[in-house]
C-alpha cells in the first residue's frame, strides 16, 4: 500500500483540514462503498458481501496523481434518507453537517451497484437534491459487463442532472472520473427537475424513467445465485450443510491447527532456552522468560489456531453464505423474540464480541438491539478459543466420535459453542419477554448474490487478524502477566524471591480460595480468573507464568501442571465458567458506549458472572 | 384490517407474479418496503421459502429479498383473473 506508506506521520493540523476537500461516500448497502474507499485511500476498512458492513464514519485521505489530498469518508449504507436504525443515522447526520467535528462534505459520492440498478437508482434523487456536487458512480461495473447488461451513461447523467461514471471498485476500472470529481475537476449537466422526495413511488418512477431512456440493458440474473441458494435453502439439504459445515470447521480447527502450533510451540521453547543460556542469571532474565516467553509466549500458541477459525469466518462472509444462515436462522431468533438480523452481529461475535456490538446498530428497533448487546458476549468468542483448547486437550482424550469426522475434541469444542448459543437465546427470550418486550419490526432482509471470495481478501483478513492478535499479545497480555510476575515476586526474602505460595500474588490468591474452591478451583486458577477480567486468554498466560516459575527450570508443560491441579470436576466447571463469564474489559467498555451509561454493563456483567459461577458449580459437583 | 378476500405476498406460489397493489401497513415500515422495492403496480415473485418455510426470498426489480410470513400478509395483491 504505497498510498499508506507515503502518507506523512504526523496527524494534518485544523487549518489543513479546513482546506482539505471532503467528499463522502454515500449509496445503498453492500453497493461497494467500502471496497471503493480501500482503492481511494489505501486504507483497509472491512469490506464484506452482505448489507450492513459499515456501521461507523471513517476518514481517509486519497491522494491525487497531482499531489492534492482529499479527505474521503466512509459512511454506513443507506436506503434513503429516511434513517431507520443508528448507522443509517450516522450517515444522515453527517451528511446534514450535523456530526460534532466532522466537516460537512464538500460533495458527495454517490455509490450504486449498476447490476441492481432499478432498485439503486431510486436514491439518487434524494441525493442529488441535498445541493452538494454529486458524483453518480454505477459500481461493478466488471459483474455488468459479464452478466452482459449495459448502461449509456452519458444519457442517464443527462437524465438525472448529475455526471455518472461507470466503475469497478474491486479492479479499479474507471476510475479516472472518480479522481477528476475528487478534485473538484468534473463539469456537471445541466440540473433536471426532481420528483417530490417524500414520495417514494414518484422517486421509483423518475429512475424507471431515467434508466429506461439511458438504454439500461439489466443484467441476466444470476444462474450461479438461483443454483446454490436451491441447495443451501432446501429444506432438507440446507441445514445439512449448514451442519456439516459446522462440524468441518471444528474438526480443522482441532486436527489442522495442531501441527502449526506445534511448531510455534517449539519455535517459543528454543528461543526461550537459546535466551536463558545467553543471560546472565538476574532477575531481569527471570521476567524474560518466566514472565514473557512463559507467559505471552503460550498464549501466541493459538495464533494458527484463531487464524484458521477467521478463514472460515472470511469465507462466511466474503460469500455471502451469512446473509443465508441469518435467513436459517430467523425461525429460531422469531420464537424468542428477536429476528434474523440480531443473528448476523451474533455470527460475528464468534469472531468478537467488541465489532458484533457495534455491528447491532444495523438493528432497527431499540429494545431488539439492546437484547442483542446484551446477549453478545454469550457467543463464543475468538479469546475462549485458547483457554477451551488447552483445557480440551489436557483432560479430554482424543477418540473417534463420528468415524473420521469428529472426534472427541471438537465434539467437546462444539459442545461449549452450543452452550454459549443455548445462553445468548435464553437470556434474549427472557429479556424479551420482560424488560425489553417490544412490537416486532418487520424482518426485511436483502440477500446479496454469492461472490467468490478471493485469496487476497482472505490473506489481508489474518494478516490485519495476526496484527491484532499480537498487539494484544504485546499490550494487554504482557502487561497483565508482567503485573503477575512482579506480584509474585514479591515481598523478597534474604534478597531472593519467596515460594510463590507466599508471594504477593500467592496471597491474594489463597485469600480468594475459599471463593472458588467449590468450584473445583485452586488458588492459582484463582488468580487466573483475576487476571483474566482483562480479557479471557490471559489466563493461560498466568497460567503459563505461575507454572514456569513453580517449576523453577523454566517451561513446564502447562497441560500437565494442569492436570495436576484440577480434577475433571474442575476442568468442566472452568470451560463453563468461561463460556458464560464476561471477562473482557473492551467488551464491558463497548457496550458502556453504545447504551450509552453504566447502567447496561454493570447489569450485563453481574448477571453473566453469576450465571458462570452458578453453573461452574453446578458443573464440579456434576463432574468430580 | 386486511380485507379478508383480498390475496398477498404470503399467498404466493412459487414462481407465480403477484402485482402488487398496497402496502396495509404504519407509514415508517411501508416507506421502507417501498424503498427496497415493494411498490404499489410493481411485479413480485416468490424466489423460495427458507428451509424451515419463514421467512420467504421475493424477487422484486431484479434482487431477493426476505420478508416474514407476518409483514408479507399486509402487502396486498391486486387480484388478477
Ligand atoms: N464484482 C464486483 N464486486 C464488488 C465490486 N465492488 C465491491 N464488490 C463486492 O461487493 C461486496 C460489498 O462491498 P463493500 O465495499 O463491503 O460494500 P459497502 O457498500 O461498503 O457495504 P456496507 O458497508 O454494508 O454498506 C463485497 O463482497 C465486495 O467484494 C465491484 O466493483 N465488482
Ligand atoms: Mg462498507
Amino acid at each position: 500500500m504505497s498510498a499508506t506508506a507515503s502518507r506523512p506521520l504526523s496527524p494534518p493540523s485544523a487549518s489543513e483540514l479546513q482546506h482539505r476537500r471532503v467528499v463522502a461516500l454515500v449509496g445503498p448497502p453492500n453497493s461497494g462503498k467500502s471496497t471503493l474507499f480501500n482503492r481511494l485511500t489505501g486504507m483497509r476498512q472491512k469490506v464484506a458481501n452482505y448489507p450492513g458492513v459499515t456501521v461507523e464514519k471513517r476518514h481517509g485521505v486519497a491522494r491525487l496523481r497531482a499531489g492534492r489530498e482529499i479527505e474521503v469518508i466512509d459512511l454506513p449504507g443507506v436506503y434513503s434518507l429516511s434513517p431507520r436504525s443508528e448507522d443509517e443515522q450516522i450517515t444522515h447526520d453527517v451528511l446534514k453537517g450535523k456530526v460534532e467535528g466532522v466537516p460537512k462534505p464538500d460533495a458527495v459520492l454517490l455509490i450504486l451497484d449498476a447490476t441492481n440498478l432499478s432498485r439503486h437508482l431510486t436514491m439518487a434523487a434524494p441525493i442529488i437534491s441535498l445541493g452538494l456536487p454529486t458524483l453518480v458512480a454505477l459500481n461493478m461495473a466488471d459483474d455488468l459487463a459479464r452478466r452482459g447488461g449495459s448502461i449509456d451513461v452519458n444519457a442517464l447523467s443527462q437524465r438525472i442532472g448529475a455526471p455518472t461514471a461507470l466503475i469497478s471498485a474491486k479492479t479499479g476500472e474507471g476510475l479516472q472520473p472518480v479522481e477528476e470529481f475528487l478534485d473538484g475537476k468534473l463539469g456537471a449537466p445541466p440540473p433536471v427537475q426532481l420528483p417530490v422526495l417524500q414520495d417514494v413511488p414518484a422517486c421509483h418512477a423518475w429512475a424507471t424513467d431515467a434508466r429506461t431512456r439511458a438504454g439500461y440493458r439489466p443484467p441476466a440474473p444470476p444462474h450461479w445465485t438461483r443454483r446454490l441458494d436451491g441447495i443451501f435453502l432446501h429444506p432438507v439439504w440446507g441445514p445439512l450443510i449448514f451442519l456439516l459445515v459446522v462440524v468441518a470447521v471444528f474438526q480443522t480447527i482441532f486436527t489442522a491447527a495442531v501441527p502449526l502450533m506445534d511448531g510455534v510451540e517449539a519455535l517459543i521453547s528454543t528461543s526461550g532456552e537459546w535466551l536463558k543460556a545467553a543471560l546472565p542469571d538476574t532477575w531481569f532474565r527471570a521476567l524474560l522468560i518466566e514472565g514473557v516467553w512463559g507467559g505471552v509466549g503460550s498464549v501466541i500458541v493459538f495464533l494458527p489456531q484463531i487464524l484458521l477459525l477467521f478463514v472460515f469466518i472470511g469465507i462466511l462472509e466474503d460469500s455471502g453464505y451469512l446473509a443465508r444462515a441469518a435467513l436459517i436462522a430467523d425461525r429460531t431468533m422469531a420464537k424468542v423474540g428477536l429476528q434474523g438480523k440480531s443473528f448476523i452481529p451474533l455470527l460475528s461475535a464468534y469472531a468478537c464480541a467488541v465489532p458484533a456490538i457495534l455491528a447491532t446498530r444495523t438493528i432497527e428497533n431499540k429494545r431488539d438491539r439492546m437484547a442483542t448487546i446484551l446477549i453478545a458476549p454469550f457467543m463464543t468468542c475468538s479469546a475462549r478459543l485458547p483457554v477451551y483448547t488447552l483445557i480440551i486437550a489436557a483432560f479430554i482424550p482424543e477418540q473417534p466420535v463420528l468415524g473420521p469426522f469428529l472426534g472427541s475434541r471438537a465434539a467437546m469444542m462444539l459442545a461449549l459453542y452450543a452452550l454459549g448459543f443455548l445462553a445468548a437465546v435464553a437470556t434474549a427470550r427472557l429479556l424479551k419477554s420482560s424488560i425489553l418486550e417490544s412490537v416486532r419490526t418487520p424482518f426485511m432482509l436483502e440477500l446479496p448474490p454469492y461472490r467468490m471470495p478471493t485469496l487476497r481478501s482472505l490473506g489481508l483478513r489474518l494478516l490485519d487478524r495476526s496484527k491484532v492478535f499480537l498487539r494484544r499479545a504485546g499490550t494487554v497480555i504482557m502487561a497483565t502477566t508482567i503485573a503477575l510476575w512482579a506480584l509474585a515476586s514479591i515481598p523478597l526474602v534474604n534478597g531472593e524471591p519467596p515460594p510463590i505460595e507466599e508471594s504477593l500474588a500467592g496471597t491474594i490468591g489463597r485469600t480468594i480460595e475459599p471463593l472458588v474452591a467449590p468450584l473445583g478451583f485452586d488458588w492459582k486458577i484463582g488468580i487466573g480468573l483475576i487476571t483474566s477480567l482483562a480479557a479471557r486468554e490471559v489466563i493461560v498466560g498466568t497460567l503459563g507464568t505461575i507454572y514456569g516459575m513453580e517449576a523453577d527450570e523454566g517451561s513446564v508443560a502447562l497441560q500437565e501442571a494442569l492436570r495436576q491441579d484440577l480434577d475433571l470436576g474442575g476442568a468442566v466447571a472452568l470451560l463453563v465458567f468461561f463460556a458464560f463469564a464476561m471477562q473482557c474489559m473492551s467488551t464491558v467498555a463497548v457496550v458502556r458506549r453504545e447504551t450509552g451509561g453504566w447502567k447496561w454493563p454493570v447489569i450485563q456483567f453481574s448477571y453473566m458472572t453469576a450465571l458462570a459461577y452458578v453453573a461452574g458449580l453446578a458443573a464440579n459437583l456434576i463432574f468430580s | 384490517m386486511p380485507a379478508v378476500s383480498q390475496s398477498s405476498l404470503a399467498d404466493l406460489k412459487p414462481g407465480v407474479q403477484g402485482l402488487i397493489e398496497r402496502l396495509d401497513l404504519p407509514e415508517p415500515d411501508a416507506r421502507r418496503l417501498m424503498e427496497l422495492g415493494f411498490l404499489p403496480g410493481s411485479h413480485v415473485q416468490l424466489s423460495r421459502r427458507s428451509p424451515f418455510g419463514d421467512p420467504s426470498v421475493f424477487r422484486i426489480d431484479d434482487a431477493e429479498i426476505a420478508l416474514r410470513r407476518e409483514t408479507a400478509v399486509h402487502i396486498l395483491l391486486r387480484s388478477e383473473s
